[in-house]
């Protein structure tokens, strides 16, 4: 007995010394099912990969869930170290000084290598201050696209393998497949952040002052100008018509598509998978359209998704963690299973190459249309990515004002100018509370 | 009459009700002070920045029309959901209560909808009238020649939440109405019928009273749930629109307080909603009740 509680103590010793307890790093995400399961296989691979820290990854629930807990964390004096925020929260983040590590400044103290030029420039520009320091981390990146159903297609007599390119051929295709007995042409998710921002960044139009809220919180919206006006009307004529159906917020335009009723519809590429599991019928993702009068069109589109900001009040020890696990999840092959597994895109170039190369696009195109698209030109600071305080709620004005307008309350100008106003508002007010930090 | 306890400790008794009352503080009163004293700030999202601003967030509120129609919006969801899923679930109480074949089936399917989340009681209306896909929509479209698509008309939205709040809770008014019927003296009854009175009478001048204290009782529960517990509906079939039609007060709280991190202008409005309930409350004790014979 006596010798077997010695032989305890000494086995129990000799853990302690060998099995230095590592360094915990909690995580908190918003990635639920697949997505969630690629989110722990990846932070399983960086905890097997080393023994010195201990990343916890924890499900919070949604976007808005998450961004709530991490607040109401920090507010108690136990915030996480690494928060994921949707892209929309990222001026709230940015303005919450006392709040955040900022990717490039704690890259840099860590002496890790960390080059923002190694990113797609529409993803590291979304997440950069104007002089191009990185202040999260990009994760889980998307962008809008037009999705169209091939059948469909082939049944009103247009050529599938060439879906339209600008507004005016949507327009005239997707008359084409009412008349062949479709119950409309087109559709849409996302209201505000495809038909409005995405729609002015692909041709070059700012969307708010001062690079779309990027140089300072004393930014004007200015999305109510002549381009959009008429591509609002549009949409209003063809909605008259019965041409463009409403599906109502968010994504709830999606069964529009996938039960075959609409053969056109604008989605995030973070659907992809969904579509590819859902559609019964073939169908084929294109570049945004645009008007071929606009000079410089199309520029390049704008990304949706989160990033991983590092909050305030951790370790020395546990920044040295969150920094090697951020260098971790650059690494191309992390990308790239990232990127294949759940249909976000991949953040870094090397890790586009690599995906390219072992040839995931010959079955997936739409994927790389994505990509591409983000990648058409330079950025610029009409196109580099929006930012602006109370951004939530400035889509949810833009959504009730579009109804107000498709249901014939107001007219297009009206509500048009009624989303910038009422925005403007909440500018204010953010910039208000923002400066007196 | 019930029986009068007295206990030997003077202590004992606020030692009894001491776990519920430091429950009631912690979950409701601790809470609605906090949310009083953030209605007097504008402050950032991680309260890094506060700023006192007196009573400016309520001057905000009842200056801004999107509110003031949401204050209406909510009075009158509030008035339809309550009477509607009274009167049905008193008129289905009535039905049930007679001698009729198969009476335990009924009851039990009348009472089912009220073990269902009200979450999943939205998504269930939503499907059946979504305009895309929904059957009811499909129906009224094909059959009856009624566009339905309260996607964008504000009117059908409005009654879809409408329907969808009342019916969830018209199964837990019935409970109560039909415990209330069973417990009407049948002799009351039999002796208004002897002297003449016809059904309708009956039901009206002896039936109707006695069920006043339960008829009472519904009736405030039914308020706080139209505004409060029919969040969930909102938040599945409408999200508030279209524009800000269905937009009620619960649901302002919580989109300008979780999705917008505003906590100055979400604690304003959550403690005018407070109040509003409150004051609702005492105004049915003070005039309603009165009316009420036990």
């Amino acid at each position: 007995m006596k010798r077997l509680v010695i032989a305890l103590a000494a086995f129990a010793l000799l853990c302690g010394t060998a099995f230095a307890e590592p360094v915990t790093i909690e995580f908190w995400h918003a990635m639920g099912g697949k997505n969630g399961d690629v989110t722990q296989a990846i932070i399983d691979k960086f905890n097997a990969s080393q023994g010195d820290y201990k990343v916890v990854g924890v499900f919070k629930g949604s976007y808005a869930d998450t961004m709530n807990a991490g607040i109401a964390a920090f507010r108690a004096g136990q915030p996480p170290a690494i928060l994921q925020v949707y892209e929309v929260g990222t001026a709230t983040m940015m303005a919450a000084k006392g709040a955040i590590v900022p990717v490039y400044k704690l890259m840099k103290e860590e002496g890790r290598s960390f080059d923002p030029h190694e990113f797609i420039p529409a993803i590291s520009g979304y997440y950069s201050t104007s002089a191009g320091q990185m202040l999260s981390m990009p994760f889980n990146s998307s962008t809008a696209v037009m999705y169209y159903n091939k059948d469909a297609f082939r049944k009103a007599g247009l050529d599938p393998a060439k879906p339209p390119t600008t507004w005016p051929e949507v327009f005239a295709d997707a008359r084409k497949l009412k008349a062949a007995g479709y119950a409309g042409g087109l559709t849409s998710n996302w209201f505000g952040w495809i038909q409005l921002e995405n729609f002015s960044a692909w041709h070059n139009l700012p969307f708010g002052t001062k690079s779309n809220g990027f140089d300072g919180f004393d930014t004007r919206l200015v999305f109510n100008g002549p381009l959009q006006l008429r591509h609002l009307t549009n949409l209003y004529n063809l909605s008259k018509e019965g041409v463009f159906i409403y599906g109502g917020r968010d994504n709830a335009a999606n069964t529009l598509f996938t039960s075959g009723q609409v053969p056109i519809h604008f989605e995030s590429i973070g659907g992809y998978g969904a579509m590819k599991s859902t559609c019964t019928f073939d169908f084929g993702v294109a570049m945004l359209p645009y008007y071929p009068d606009v000079k410089g069109a199309p520029q390049n589109s704008i990304i949706g998704g989160a990033s991983l900001w590092v909050l305030a009040k951790q370790s020395p020890a546990q920044y040295k963690g969150v920094a090697a696990f951020l260098t971790f999840l650059s690494k191309p092959d992390i990308q790239s299973y990232f990127h294949e597994q759940t249909g976000y895109l991949p953040v870094t170039l090397a890790a586009y190459k690599l995906t390219k190369e072992q040839g995931y696009y010959k079955d997936n195109p739409g994927l790389e249309v994505a990509i591409r698209q983000l990648n058409y030109k330079t950025p610029t600071p009409n196109s580099r990515g929006i930012r602006f305080g109370y951004m939530p709620q400035i889509r949810t004005i833009c959504d009730e004002q579009w109804e107000s307008i498709l249901g014939g309350k107001e007219t297009v100008k009206q509500g048009l100018d009624n989303m910038v106003r009422l925005g403007d508002e909440l500018l204010r007010k953010f910039e208000k509370i923002a400066e007196a930090e | 009459m019930a029986k009068q306890y007295e206990f030997s400790s003077r202590r004992l008794p606020y030692l009894l009700v001491l776990p519920q009352m430091v429950i009631v503080f912690v979950f409701f009163f601790w809470p609605a002070l906090q949310a009083v004293w953030q209605s007097l700030y504008m402050q950032d999202a991680f309260g890094l920045s506060m700023i006192f601003v007196g009573l400016s967030n309520y001057v905000r509120l009842f200056k801004d029309p999107s509110y003031l129609n949401s204050l209406f919006i909510s009075f009158a969801f509030a008035a339809v959901v309550a009477f509607s899923a009274m009167i049905l679930a008193l008129f289905l109480a009535v039905q049930a209560n007679r001698r009729i074949r198969g009476a335990a089936f009924y009851k039990t399917m009348l009472v089912w909808p009220y073990a269902m989340a009200t979450l999943v009681a939205g998504v269930l209306w939503l499907f059946l009238f979504s305009p895309n896909v929904g059957i009811i929509a499909y129906f009224l479209k094909h059959s009856l020649g009624v566009d339905w698509n309260h996607l964008l008309r504000a009117g059908q939205a409005f009654l879809l939440v409408s329907i969808a709040a009342t019916w969830k809770q018209i199964s837990y008014n019935f409970v109560f109405f039909l415990a209330g019927l069973q417990n009407v003296p049948a002799a009351l009854v039999e002796a208004a019928a002897i002297d003449g009175a016809g059904p309708f009478r009956r039901f009206w001048s002896v039936v109707f009273p006695l069920l006043s204290p339960t008829t009472f009782y519904l009736l405030t529960m039914n308020l706080v749930y139209a505004f409060f517990e029919t969040f969930p509906i909102i938040h599945q079939v409408t999200e508030g629109g279209p524009g800000q039609a269905t937009n009620i007060l619960v649901y302002r709280v919580y989109k300008d307080g979780v999705i917008n991190l505003d906590l100055g202008a979400s604690s304003a409005e959550s403690v005018i909603l407070m109040l509003i309930v409150i004051g609702l409350t005492v105004l049915q004790f003070r005039f309603v009740e009165r009316k009420v014979t036990y």
